[in-house]
């Protein structure tokens, strides 16, 4: 019998990246006790990586910009599959979250009035993104910790103890979510570094996880990004949504090959970087796709024009939203005009001063520097597309960020689905992870406090049940004596392959039946992965457990692309090119069917969503709304 | 694509003690130090314990002693040392080995929580904050710390001396202490909290004798010592004597 610790709070926040914390910060201001575990240390979340910067209609730049607008454009940008009414809540709130983020010591750049600059990205209408130079994400994760710090210090004020309200557990890892009777009771959690399991009772969990990235070979993702929040749901009972449409964004690096995929903020564009196949051509304005044709440049010189003069001039279709610009650069690639290494060239050096590039800038042009011994101010970048981040996640409602099905979990940031669509613009998940971060803290607390003393309990069975699957990799090493035990390190990488090849930016019926078969024979072997050594601190064991999760969620992004027999947002498929409208309305929900299943552990089930309100509907002109809509929607 | 064979000497062990392993690994192309950790733990050493996140220089997690120098294993390409070069990677010194490469860093998160936090202006409501980028650009420049703790583990005040660490924050809490202060709308000094004299009275700032052993170090190119430290070492003058700042100021090296 596994004996683990038992400690007692009223929220369990799982993830410190910016929709974790904020959660965090909201639940523990409700006073709720609150408590954030996380797999890294703490202030070293995915979030980090975000570099382009916060979207907010704060109207600085441009005061054209309003929620309405941000609206739009968030709904453009996922083609019109985006729950409309977390849409709708991520624009009104945005500016809110960010104004906010000064009140705990955030330092934006800004315009000349000191006001908070806003920069242009792919698919807003207005200069709208609150930005630190191309470091955002580090700003707001930083800006976070320091509120999370301070309201430590309150309370070491108060109780003589600094975690007495609010505590971070770092580098320790929750693999199993627990429940009584159907609702939420607790985390089943080990810390990396003794190996040591224990269990936090609490009614109300907020998976805040991030993405999937790990799963695909080229990804901008980090180590973290394995699907933790997306499996945890799914064996929890509670279905995941969007799960096909999964973001390449155009612009990762591609040589040298150990970096392949790390991230070119779309900031370069944003800020007049043009994209060249290897002719010198600019070949987006060959890939203008009909339903935006009326709000892109024609002609370079237009394009160029738009920086100084965007009222009187329409924006370069380089600032496309991202799945139109990634599936460009691969049909250049593909149809032979691509850069030495695979890519395209990406060209600030011929647009701006060195000095300004250098300025505004700064991580780009080191990057480059130290790892490809490229200079971005004296010449173009290779870049190529690069899995960066996934729509789909936990079917949520859209005020409360609660999951669909399970009493006291909550899902915030890139694990909730819903939000984008079918694709995501630039600068909305870190407002996505405010915005929702604060909600789903706001509702944990809540439903917390309304339990009273009447909290679900934690059975010992379900620990033991846990505790025995968390070091069956361990067994494995044992159980195969006689044979090789899998390298889980090995099986990653298959699979990292596998989806890639298979599951990746431009789809195909047989190839996804082909990525389903290998994912089938991969949990097999998985269960015979077998890991050396002890408990403390040893990555091999981790990263077994962490396939659980990949697999998981990689049969989920299989799956539904599979069903899905249309092209929209990330979601291209060679055998189906066009969007269809009936196709708009339809969600497919993934749901755990049988675990232990060899052929397949995920059912889908199709639904329809919610008609979108009348009045957000009247923002839009009809002749745009009938490039989307059914008809029997749009005289509805 | 060329490939060739390096050989590593890896820290080894955990609290009970533990030496430098041997190995023999490939290396290809344009590859960095954490790629060829990464190979080893794929193919000859899986429960090799490293920490790192991101692989691109923005989390600071893989922070490590490379040939005896803290860098990040990630922003360290292999193309810097000769092929026939034995690259020993040791855990950071200053901290305690928890296994191989990982060390405790609770140090770190300890002072973080004890500098004072942001203080709000009163009266200003949030969409009110109204700075000038010039007032804005030297806190902006610490704020790109990335929390590797690069610094804190070179720092000499603390990397041999253990007994030193209870009063001094290290450079990147100093640092911190020296953003706030610079922060244009902090109002800590309106709210009865001397930063300079906390910075100085309780956080070890006398202990800094200027060496720029952290600046050396910053993957950031952050300018702890010139930009943060010294500054800070100025404004605290007013309040107490110290006699760098004497001495760099008799010497016209910066004037206050």
């Amino acid at each position: 019998m596994t004996q683990a610790e038992r400690q007692q709070w009223d929220v369990v926040v799982v993830g410190a990246g910016g929709a974790g914390l904020r959660a965090a910060i909201e639940a523990r201001e409700q006073g709720a006790r609150t408590a954030v575990i996380c797999k890294s240390l703490f202030g070293k979340a995915h979030t980090v990586m975000a570099e382009g910067g916060i979207a907010a209609s704060m109207g600085n730049a441009n005061p054209g910009d309003n929620w309405q607008v941000h609206f739009r454009d968030t709904m453009r940008g996922g083609k019109f599959l985006n729950q409309w009414r977390m849409a709708e809540l991520h624009a009104r709130e945005a500016p809110d979250r960010v104004w906010e983020l000064e009140t705990w010591g955030a330092l934006f750049d800004r315009t000349k009035d000191g006001r908070i600059s806003q920069r242009n990205f792919g698919g807003h209408e207005y200069p709208r993104l609150a930005h630190v130079g191309d470091r955002t994400g580090l700003e707001l994760i930083r800006t976070l910790q320091q509120k999370i710090v301070s309201l430590q210090q309150e309370d070491k004020e108060r109780f003589g103890d600094y975690e007495a309200r609010l505590k971070v557990f770092q580098e320790c890892t929750v693999t199993r979510v627990l429940k009584d009777d159907g609702r939420v009771s607790g985390a089943f959690c080990y810390e990396r570094e003794s190996g040591r399991f224990f269990v936090l009772e609490a009614p109300s969990v907020i998976l805040a996880t991030g993405g999937i990235g790990k799963s695909f070979k080229v990804t901008s993702n980090s180590w973290e990004y394995t699907g933790d929040g997306h499996a945890l749901a799914l064996l929890a009972g509670a279905p995941l949504v969007n799960m096909e449409f999964v973001q390449f964004h155009p612009t990762g690096m591609v040589w040298p090959p150990s970096v392949k995929g790390i991230l070119v903020t779309e900031s370069v564009r944003g800020d007049g970087g043009v994209l060249r196949n290897s002719d010198g051509k600019r070949f987006m304005f060959d890939y203008i796709p009909d339903v935006f044709r009326e709000k892109y440049a024609e002609t370079e010189e237009e394009g160029d024009r738009w920086y100084e003069d965007p009222d009187n001039n329409r924006r370069p279709p380089e600032l496309l939203p991202r799945d139109e610009v990634a599936r460009a650069i691969n049909s250049e690639v593909k149809a032979g005009r691509g850069s030495p290494h695979g890519g395209v060239f990406l060209d600030v050096s011929t647009r701006m001063p060195a000095e300004v590039i250098r300025r505004r800038l700064p991580s780009m042009y080191h990057q480059f520097k130290e790892l490809a011994d490229v200079d971005i101010t004296a010449e173009p970048m290779e870049v190529g597309p690069t899995c960066h981040y996934v729509m789909g996640g936990v079917a949520v409602e859209s005020d409360t960020a609660a999951a669909v099905g399970v009493p006291g979990l909550y899902a915030a940031g890139e694990v909730a689905g819903g939000m984008h669509g079918s694709n995501r613009l630039g600068g909305n998940s870190l407002s996505d992870l405010l915005v929702f971060g604060r909600r789903a803290g706001l509702s944990a607390a809540q439903y917390a406090a309304g339990l009273g003393a009447a909290r679900p309990a934690v059975a010992d069975a379900q620990v033991a049940a846990a505790a025995e699957e968390a070091l069956r990799p361990f067994a494995a090493h044992g159980a195969a004596a006689g044979g090789r035990p899998e390298n889980p390190y090995t099986l990653h990488q298959e699979l990292q392959q596998t989806m890639n090849d298979l599951v990746g930016i431009i789809r195909r019926e047989e190839e996804m039946k082909q990525a389903l078969r290998t994912l089938g024979e991969l949990r097999v072997r998985t269960r015979g992965a077998g890991v050396e050594g002890h408990r403390q601190f040893n990555p091999g064991w981790h990263l077994a457990l962490d396939l659980r999760n990949m697999l998981l969620v990689s049969e989920c992004v299989a799956r539904a692309a599979l069903e899905r027999t249309e092209s929209r947002g990330g979601h291209t498929r060679e055998d189906y090119p066009d969007m269809e409208r009936d196709w708009r309305r339809v969600n497919l929900l993934c749901r755990l069917a049988d675990p232990d299943a060899d052929e397949g552990q995920i059912a889908l089930e199709r639904t329809n969503t919610e008609p979108i309100r009348p009045d957000l509907l009247a923002l839009f002109d009809k002749e745009e709304l009938v490039k989307y809509l059914a008809e029997e929607e749009l005289y509805e | 694509m060329t490939t060739y064979d390096a050989s590593f000497r890896v820290w080894r062990g955990d609290t009970a003690g533990g030496g430098l392993k041997d190995f023999t690994v490939e290396v290809n192309d344009g590859e960095v130090v954490l790629d060829i950790i990464h190979r080893l733990q794929a193919t000859q050493a899986p429960d090799l314990a490293v920490r790192w996140n991101c692989k691109a220089g923005k989390c600071g997690s893989c922070s490590a002693e490379i040939n005896g120098r803290p860098r990040l294993m990630c922003m360290t390409r292999m193309s810097v040392f000769s092929r026939d070069e034995v690259i020993t990677v040791t855990p950071l010194r200053a901290f305690p080995v928890v296994r191989d490469l990982v060390t405790d860093v609770s140090f770190n998160y300890e002072k973080a929580r004890e500098i004072p936090s942001f203080v709000p202006p009163p009266g200003v409501a949030p969409g009110d904050y109204r700075m000038r980028q010039e007032d804005v650009d030297r806190p902006q420049e610490f704020r790109k710390c990335i929390e590797c703790f690069l610094c804190q583990d070179t720092c000499h005040v603390v990397r041999d001396h253990e007994e030193n660490k209870a009063a001094f924050a290290g450079p990147r809490f100093l640092m911190r202490i020296a953003e706030l202060d610079m922060h244009p709308l902090d109002a800590a000094e309106e709210a009865g909290l001397d930063r300079k004299r906390t910075a100085q009275d309780e956080h070890g700032l006398g202990y800094c004798n200027i060496t720029k052993c952290c600046t050396e170090v910053c993957p950031e190119q952050i300018k702890i010592t010139d930009n943060a430290l010294i500054p800070l070492k100025e404004r605290a003058v007013d309040r107490k004597y110290d006699p760098l700042v004497w001495l760099g100021n008799k010497i016209g090296r910066r004037r206050p």
